[in-house]
Order: structure tokens, then sequence, then C-alpha cells
């Protein structure tokens, strides 16, 4: 099946509207945030109009409408990555999605239990060199706090996961990594290292937010424990991600936030807890934005992610030539399409990310530069910064083209 | 606004032949400062002595902007004394925080009024304050005082 970007673009009113001086607009920047299709806007929209109310409260109508409302986008976003609605926990982002997992650690460890959640001194930590912050930074704060030790697979020079299965022993208590690299785009084998955590018995904690909007992902084939991904990243609101987490680790997992609507008794000088998914989601949620997500859900089944795999693939081959082909240009992450995602970065020689990112600015063409909150690995590629072009389903080869072009026009002016 | 009023020669000029770059003795006080959003550092140094700025040494990594701030600063800077330092630092710091509405006096900022340009793009003010805000922090420690 292959995709029609001319119909999906027509779903994208921002896609019509040019930028510094009449220029078209050519979104490379997905991998941020993505641009939203009238569908989800018109489900945000439709809620607040017709059926706004607090949900899992309320003798009304209004709030059975929206409980019910809420309850489906919670449906369809499960059977999205394969699991279970109770299996699915509604947070703010993907970062609160992965703090809600290490806050468990955390937690677990000041209570005593449940024991799979507590960490000792000698217990480790393992993490990889190409995480973004969100899921590199909570697992520092965890390791400071428990006396558990962090450690970490490094990456190559070619970009890729360098799994050392000596790192992974039976001290090991998780296991945390990204599912796909912001920055490399890089797909890594999480199922063969999920073999690797589960023979000693460590959880896994996957980032997914650079994979679930752009490829099919199933949790079961994953393996993993935890998934956390954004609602923003794939075509839905902002202010919504969430959580996969297995049934039985969801059970025993203790609160990050607590007070109403995940209680389920409240005394004076104690309570206990609501069941899975509302044990964490603690105050009236993000209602109408997880409805958007729903219906972001439902637009790209419809569209199919295998079809949008493949054509962000064709994309990414195109531009790793494109670019390749350019004198003092050089990619950071992998140069072939295999197991590869539609994250290119690169660094041109001699000239700042931010420089680079600004004629492209000029150009009409929307990029982001910087270290895309992966420090240390900008830092193990000896880089400050690079220039990242993310494609998603309603890019083009002639956005592709633009890129180049661009790319072309800042060697030149800087040359 | 277009990339040559963001780009004048004068700043591409300080980017390719920064004045002053590297860190030199003696000096007051050193310090480091980075912009976390793209990742740019610089370490710098002041040596204040008898009440005259009299070296700006520094060194670091980032962007065009970022480079010649530093360089045009150094160039504005050293050999003033510091009740005169202060409002070329305030002027700057205006010119560079007024969207582009500012207009900016060559006889107090010098090559400074180059960045005129920059202050039309918010995303890179930050790079052209870099180096003076580092320049403020280590003066005012090398003078025993807090950078507020």
């Amino acid at each position: 099946m292959t995709l029609d970007v001319e119909a999906v673009r027509k779903d994208f009113p921002i896609l019509a509207r040019t930028v510094r001086d009449d220029r078209r607009l050519v979104y490379l920047d997905s991998g941020a945030t993505s641009q939203k299709p009238r569908q989800v806007m018109d489900a945000e929209r439709d809620f607040y109009e017709q059926h706004n109310a607090a949900v899992h409260r309320g003798a009304h109508q209004l709030a059975e409408e929206a409980t019910d409302d809420f309850e489906r986008a919670r449906t369809h976003i499960a059977a999205f990555v394969g699991g279970q609605p109770g299996e699915i926990v509604f947070t703010r982002n993907a970062t609160e999605a992965l703090n809600l997992v290490a806050y468990a650690f955390m937690n677990a460890t000041l209570d005593g239990g449940p024991a799979r959640f507590v960490l000792e001194p000698g217990d480790e930590i393992l993490i990889t060199e190409m995480e973004h912050h969100a899921n590199l930074v909570p697992w520092q704060q965890v390791a400071r706090r428990t006396g558990a030790t962090l450690r970490w697979f490094g990456v190559s020079d070619e970009g890729r996961l360098d799994i050392d299965p000596s790192l992974i022993s039976e001290r090991t208590k998780v296991v945390a990594l990204t599912h796909q690299s912001n920055v490399l785009g890089t797909i890594n084998p999480v199922a063969e290292v999920a073999r690797l955590a589960h023979a000693v018995g460590a959880l896994v904690v996957v980032d997914a937010c650079q994979s679930v909007p752009h490829m099919p992902v199933d949790v079961t084939a994953l393996d993993a424990d935890f998934i956390a991904f954004s609602g923003h990243k794939m075509l839905g609101p902002t202010g919504v991600g969430c959580l996969w987490g297995r049934a039985e680790l969801l059970r025993e997992m203790p609160p990050m936030l607590t007070g109403g609507s995940m209680i389920e008794q409240v005394f004076m000088d104690r309570s206990t807890f609501a069941a899975p998914p509302q044990r964490f989601e603690a105050g009236v949620p993000n209602i109408a934005q997880a409805v958007g997500l729903g219906a972001a859900c439902d637009y790209l089944t419809g569209i199919g992610l295998s079809a949008i795999h493949d054509h962000e693939a064709r994309l990414t081959d195109l531009a790793l030539a494109g670019l390749g082909d350019l004198p003092g240009i050089r990619i950071i992450g992998p140069t072939d399409g295999i197991d590869r995602g539609g994250a290119v970065s690169f660094v041109a020689d001699g000239i700042h990310a931010h420089d680079l990112g600004q004629v492209l600015d000029d150009s009409g063409v929307a990029v982001r530069v910087g270290h895309h909150c992966a420090w240390p690995l900008h830092r193990r590629f000896g880089v400050p910064a690079t220039t990242r072009a993310t494609f998603y389903l309603y890019n083009d080869e002639t956005d592709v083209d633009a890129l180049v072009d661009a790319t072309k026009r800042a060697l030149e002016f800087f040359g | 606004m277009n990339l040559e009023s963001l780009y004048q020669e004068i700043i591409l000029d300080h980017y390719r032949n920064p004045r002053g770059k590297g860190l030199r003795e003696p000096f007051g006080a050193q310090v480091h400062h980075v912009n976390p959003t793209c990742g740019d550092e610089i370490t710098l140094r002041v040596d204040v002595a008898e009440g005259v700025v009299a070296d700006i040494s520094y060194d670091g990594m980032g962007c065009s902007i970022s480079q010649a701030s530093a360089s045009v600063m150094y160039e504005d800077l050293v050999g003033r004394p510091l009740d005169q330092v202060w409002p070329v630092v305030d002027a700057f710091q205006e010119l560079i925080s007024s969207r582009g509405k500012a207009d900016p006096d060559e006889d107090v900022l010098g090559d400074g009024i180059a960045f005129a340009g920059v202050a039309a793009y918010p995303a890179r003010v930050k790079c052209a304050l870099l180096s003076w805000m580092a320049f403020k922090d280590a003066t005012l420690q090398a003078l025993g005082k807090d950078f507020a």
C-alpha cells in the first residue's frame, strides 16, 4: 500500500501556510512535534462543544458521555500498540510516563516494597548512550537516591547500539532504552535486549516516542515491560502522553502523584489506592487531549503504519543520498536504510548547526538544531550540535529536495 | 528581515577572524557559561587592573553569532574603565532584546550595532548574549560581587 501524500496534506491546514516572506512551509521537525490533522482537532473541539465534563464522577449525562469518550480513547490507543485498555495510563507527556516508572522504583525503595521495584546499593540500572534526556536524567536520579549504579551501552561510530551482554548480570534490575534514537534514527533491537534482561529478572523500560508514531509497534513482540510515548508526536494534541505497562506490574506499582481520583478509600490518617490505570491518574485528567489522541490513532490506523514507515524509509534514503553527496556534510547516524527511521542528523564542516538551521529557515525549511535533548550522545560524536530533519506521512520528495537545496545554499553562504 | 541583515559582513568577519580569542593570564576571575538549549559553551576570563578592564580572554564553541559577539565584545570593552563598561553592556543587552525595534548608537556599541538584525530572531538572542553575560558574571566575581 502506498501513501497518497497529496490527499494526506489536505488534512493538515497548517501545511498550506507560508513562512519567511511567502515561502512554502517545508516542515521537517515532526520528531520534535508533529502537525495535527483536522480530524484530531475536530475530535477535541467536538468533545468541548458537545460532551465536556469531568470523567469518572458526576451523576449527569455529560459526565457519562465524557467518561465514555475518554475510555474509548484509551481502548483505541491500547489496540494501537497491542495492549489492553487497563494497561494504558494517561500522562502529560512521555517524560512524565518515564518518570512514573522511575518514581515507582524510588517510592518502592522508600516503602520497602514491592520487591521487584526495590533498589539497593550494588543493584544496577542499565541505560544507553543514545537516550533522550527523558530516559536518562530520571535514571540518574533513581541511582543517586537509591544507591544503585548507573551503567550504559555505548554507541558505535556508525550510530548503532553496542550491546555488550557482559553489562547485564544478576545485579541488573532495570534496562531502559529507546526504541528509535531521536537523533541517529537507529532502531534498536529491543526484543533482543529484553531477552537478555528478562533472563536475569530485570525490567525493561522502552522510550517509544520515535517509534510508535512511525511504524507498527506491538508491545508483545517488543517484549517490553513498559513503553512510553507522547501524543503530540503522533498527530495528537500536546499535553497527553501514555505509559503502557504490563498489567501485573502496574498492579504492584506505587503511584507517583497522589490525591483525587486515584484512591480507593481515604481516612484521616491513611488511604488505599485504586486499581490501575486510575491509580496513576491523580486529579482530573487531560480528557479532551486523550480524546484527540484516540482520534490520531484512528487516523494513523486508517492510513496504515506499515505504509507510513515505508514512505518515511523512501524519504530517508533520498535525504541520506542527497545530503551525503554534498561536500563537507557528515551524517551522524547510520548511512544505510537498515533498521533506521526517518530522523536524519548531520553536521557541516565549519558551519555551526544554528547557522545552518537559520539558512534552512530562511528557505522555508523547518528543522531542529542543537543537541535534541541528547547531549551525551552529541559528546560521544564530538559535536556540540547537529541539524536534524525528521520525516512524517505528510512529507514528500519535494521536501527532501528543499532540504538538500537549502543545505547547499548554507554551504555557499558560509563557504 | 533576511539572512544578510542577520549575518552582516561585520559579524561574519569577527566569526572568521575572532579578536582576542584564547585564554590568557593574568585574570581576576574565570567563568564557564553554557546555553543549555543548543549546547554552546564559553570559558571567559577577566582581568581588571586599577579600575580598567585590562583583558578579556575567552575560548569556547558555538554558532557564528555567539562567537562573533564575543569577539566584538573584546574589541568594545578591553581598555575601558569600568564605569564606561556598564553602559556599553546595558546598551548591547537592550539592543539584542529589542525585537529589532532599537536604534543603536555606533558611538556606544562600535561593531556591536551589527547585531541589530539578531534582535529580530528571538531564538538567537541567547547566542548573542552568551559571552556578554559571562563577562558580567566574571567581572562581578573579580570585583568580589555576586552575579545577580
